[in-house]
């Protein structure tokens, strides 16, 4: 057993949790938590691909990898949430 | 004898895959968000364990602290809405689940058959690092061996950025929100305090990344908290003569970034392969644009809408 191993079957752990949410839950905002959760998932993988039994260093290139995936997260999360913004004022005036 | 940090790791992972699972199942949308930011903190910590200095602080930074305060922010415009979408039929959620269970078995299979702590790209980012201009590995990668991905990085963030002040046009007009009256003079004097703070912090991030963990992401993200907190209480109110300078600062980043990335050529050099003598200089240059790109535009997807000349009494901030 070691780090590596752990933090590996915790992302998939992750990974699953979220793709489950993203697939069985209906509301706009839980959906992209469930994205989110994705995200991170798929992040302890490479982190968990780059990782050595210390002293040796990890690779860097996974980490630069998910510093990319953690960026563009946040730009399609913003993005998701306007569209949520929108659908929510539209509806609004359709009920009025 | 166990290892207590690798008990403690074992207890981090299932603490970490019990968040998520109450991230999705808890009934509360204000719960489900605080439990998302404490999802991503442990995130981190867990990315620390496993000598990921850099990706933690962007996770803790960005997709954690940042994405936090977008969630509330949108939360705070729907809470009214009751969550009445129908469910999915039963049968339906059922097949999803049980699809779910065999990736999560799959993926398993596969990563117990993968051995780790294979040599991977390592080896060749230590052989070259001393040409790449700066110290630390992370920063050569994403700013010099795989600088066009960090370009296009940047772009997404462009794009994020025009596609929410495009959608935004639509929404109803609501209040910004602002450390509100009842708190008094404490939101100001706090800000007063740490927002010097923050931004020597920001700029030093930005600064130390040439050699240890941190670079233009993680200290934008920290200046992006310098805009936050100034919206937040008022310091700075978004005009719509601010506009041009807006899209100026957002389009900096990867403006610099590129023109930089094809000035370089010729010589026979191609773009992004930075002259040795000045690659540090180069580099630092580039996150320097990168960074102010990043933090203005961080901040702008908080405030959402652009902004706008609006009458209405006190309809904006």
């Amino acid at each position: 057993m070691s780090t590596g191993l752990i933090f590996g079957l915790t992302g998939l752990g992750v990974f699953v949790v979220g793709l489950c949410g993203a697939l069985v839950l209906v509301d706009p905002l839980r959906r992209v938590l469930a994205l989110k959760l994705c995200s991170v998932g798929a992040g302890f993988m490479l982190v968990v691909a780059a990782w050595k039994a210390p002293p040796e260093a990890p690779d860097p290139v996974p980490h630069a990898l998910v510093i990319t995936g953690i960026v563009v997260m946040i730009s399609a999360t913003a993005v998701a949430l306007a569209l949520i913004r929108r659908l929510h004022t539209l509806e609004h005036e359709h009920h009025d | 004898m166990i290892d207590p940090l690798l008990l403690f790791d074992v207890i981090l992972g299932l603490a970490i895959v019990s968040l998520a699972v109450t991230v999705l199942v808890v009934r509360d949308r204000f719960a489900m968000i605080v439990l998302v930011i404490v999802f991503g903190l442990m995130s981190a910590l867990a990315w620390v364990r496993l000598a990921a200095p850099d990706v933690a602080l962007a996770e803790a930074a960005i997709g954690t602290g940042l994405t936090g305060a977008l969630l509330l922010a949108t939360w705070r415009q729907v809470r009214t809405e009751p969550e009445r979408w129908p469910a999915l039929p039963r049968g339906v959620m059922v097949i999803n689940m049980g699809l779910c269970a065999l990736v999560l078995a799959g993926l398993v299979g596969a990563f117990l058959a993968t051995p780790l702590g294979t040599p991977g790209l390592g080896v060749a980012v230590a052989d070259n690092l001393a040409d790449s201009g700066v110290e630390h590995p992370v920063t050569a990668v994403l700013l010099n061996f795989r600088a066009y991905d960090t370009l296009m990085e940047v772009v997404v963030l462009l794009v994020a950025v025009i596609a929410v002040w495009m959608i935004d046009r639509g929404v109803s007009q609501a209040p910004q929100p602002t450390l509100g009256p009842e708190l008094g003079d404490l939101p100001r004097g706090f800000a007063r305090l740490v927002l010097p703070a923050i931004t020597v912090i920001g700029a030093y991030l930005l600064w130390v990344g040439t050699s240890a963990p941190g670079g233009a992401f993680q200290g934008g993200a920290v200046l992006a908290a310098v805009g936050i907190l100034l919206l937040l209480t008022q310091r700075y109110q978004p005009q719509p003569s601010h506009r041009p300078l807006a899209r100026g600062v957002f389009v900096l980043g990867v403006a610099g970034f590129a023109a930089v990335a094809l000035l370089v050529a010729g010589g026979g050099r191609v773009p992004f392969e930075y002259p040795a003598d000045h690659a540090k200089t180069l580099i630092l240059l580039i996150e320097g644009l990168v960074t102010l790109s990043i933090a203005a535009t961080l901040a702008a997807l908080f405030h959402g809408r652009e902004p706008e000349a609006i009458s209405t009494q006190g309809g904006r901030s």
